[in-house]
């Protein structure tokens, strides 16, 4: 527990110890937990399970895997884990609505003006945010900053909050409960998902083929190993898109099912409180907007 | 209204397929997207079936060939991002026609068969011979392969549209419409 940082690749060992980027995920965590608890209301405890994997993949892209000497395999596990896997986990517990139920009126009303405000409505647009996510990966493999990440810690910090705030955004743009207003139609989120993922089976394979001259700028390079990486993006890729594409459409399949209106037969799912699922997910205002 | 919206969510998986979307009813079977929903759920297992057995089991095709060139490689981005999403897509709207008691299933199966010989065909032509992003195996001689593969996918495709077509003949009578 007392090894070089997370960043420090052989012979760079003079960053913090491990434990260090733990810190933040721990406190995301015991934050979440906290705030369900004091929610009178009653907080879906499957919610709270999707956080707590979410902070739990984070925890093993910043701690055990951060151990692992230099390897590209390991950082593409770090990039899927904290751009892809565990943005999904944190996006489906709906902590911006947790946090207007237990929150101070000032602090709601400062969250209801930012989700109402015009540059966020862009920067959550699905295909922004499948451009930060997907473009910034290629920015970072395709230039040298990858190269210039592995020397200087604070930088490779800065990246991996970039995967980590970018996969959110693109998460929460496509299948987010938590309200999102002026969030684009189906049709408009599957095309971005569409874009991103085939962005990134594309940046995988173009790097594959190569591996002996991308990412640039490095001193020592094992083809091998960034071959091995390049194909374990691109069938990580696919899992995350997997996922990304369930959630959308269970959602999507959620506001589509029938009200109790013309059906004789009851209603398979009484919903717990249809009040709130309907201010959690904006699925169905959103759909009707989208044609 | 609800269709409607639904349809145009769907045109980007289903590319050349045209979705009516004014079809007034909701209640009663709904042949046109159970047969659209088949041939969603028929390309993507196919997909699923070459990635799962002849990439990873069989290890006959390549990940990469070092003849690819950019332009199929873009393609084939696009294209194994669409099967995942067709997959995922397909299943919901497989279970949602069928909660709303709209599920016909001869045309479905139909569907199926035509959108799995239709991968099949398309995937052996313009991927392996048009593209060349891989070929089916390395180090044999390929033209049985070729034959063999582009043959199955016809004969599915075939089976597929004769089984559309009997679905279609015998709707006029009292199939479910």
């Amino acid at each position: 527990m007392t090894a070089a940082g997370p960043l420090a690749h052989a012979g760079h060992g003079a960053a913090g110890p491990t434990w260090l980027p733990l810190f933040p995920v721990a406190l995301l965590a015991a934050g979440y937990v906290l705030a369900a608890v004091r929610n009178s209301r009653g907080w879906d405890h499957r919610r709270t399970a999707s956080w707590l994997v979410g902070c739990a993949l984070l925890a093993v892209a910043v701690g055990p895997l951060a151990q692992l000497p230099d390897n590209p395999r390991g950082h593409m596990a770090q990039h899927l884990l904290l751009g892809m896997l565990a943005p999904l986990g944190l996006v489906l517990a709906a902590p911006v609505t947790l946090l207007l139920r237990v929150a101070p009126p000032p602090v709601r009303r400062a969250v209801g003006r930012l989700l109402r405000s015009r540059p966020l409505h862009l920067l959550a647009h699905p295909f922004t945010a499948a451009l930060l996510t997907t473009g910034g990966l290629a920015f970072v493999l395709l230039t040298p900053l990858y190269a210039a990440a592995e020397r200087q810690p604070v930088l490779h910090h800065a990246v991996h909050l970039h995967y980590l705030a970018a996969g959110y955004l693109f998460a929460w743009s496509l299948a987010g409960p938590d309200p999102a207003p002026r969030r684009p139609g189906l049709a408009v989120r599957v095309g971005a998902l569409l874009a991103a993922s085939a962005g990134h089976a594309v940046l995988a394979k173009y790097l594959y083929a190569q591996a002996d001259s991308l990412p640039p700028g490095l001193t020592d390079r094992d083809p091998e190993a960034f071959r091995s990486a390049a194909q374990l993006m691109y069938y990580g890729g696919d899992l995350a898109e997997l996922l990304l594409a369930a959630a959308l459409f269970a959602a999507w399949y959620h506001s589509r099912r029938p009200r109790p209106s013309p059906s004789p037969s009851p209603s398979p799912s009484p919903s717990p409180s249809p009040l709130i699922k309907r201010f959690a997910s904006p699925e169905g205002g959103s759909l009707t907007q989208s044609s | 209204m609800r269709f409607g919206v639904f349809a145009t969510s769907f045109e980007l998986t289903a590319r050349c397929v045209v979705v009516d979307s004014t079809l007034p009813r909701t209640r009663t079977a709904d042949v046109r997207s159970s047969t659209l929903v088949g041939v969603l759920i028929g390309i993507a297992i196919m997909a699923a079936v070459d990635e799962i057995v002849f990439h990873q089991l069989l290890a006959w095709h390549h990940f990469y060939d070092r003849s690819t060139p950019s332009v199929a490689l873009l393609s084939d981005g696009l294209l194994h991002a669409a099967e995942v999403i067709t997959l995922v897509g397909g299943f919901f709207w497989f279970a949602d026609l069928r909660r709303r008691r709209a599920l016909s299933s001869r045309p479905a199966w139909g569907g199926f068969l035509l959108g799995a010989g239709g991968f099949q065909l398309f995937d052996g032509l313009v991927d392996h011979k048009v593209l060349r992003l891989h070929q089916i195996r390395y180090g044999v001689h390929l033209v049985p392969y070729d034959v063999v593969w582009n043959v199955a996918g016809a004969v599915l495709l075939l089976a597929g549209a004769a089984v559309l077509w009997r679905a279609r003949s015998r709707r006029p009578g009292a199939g479910p419409r």
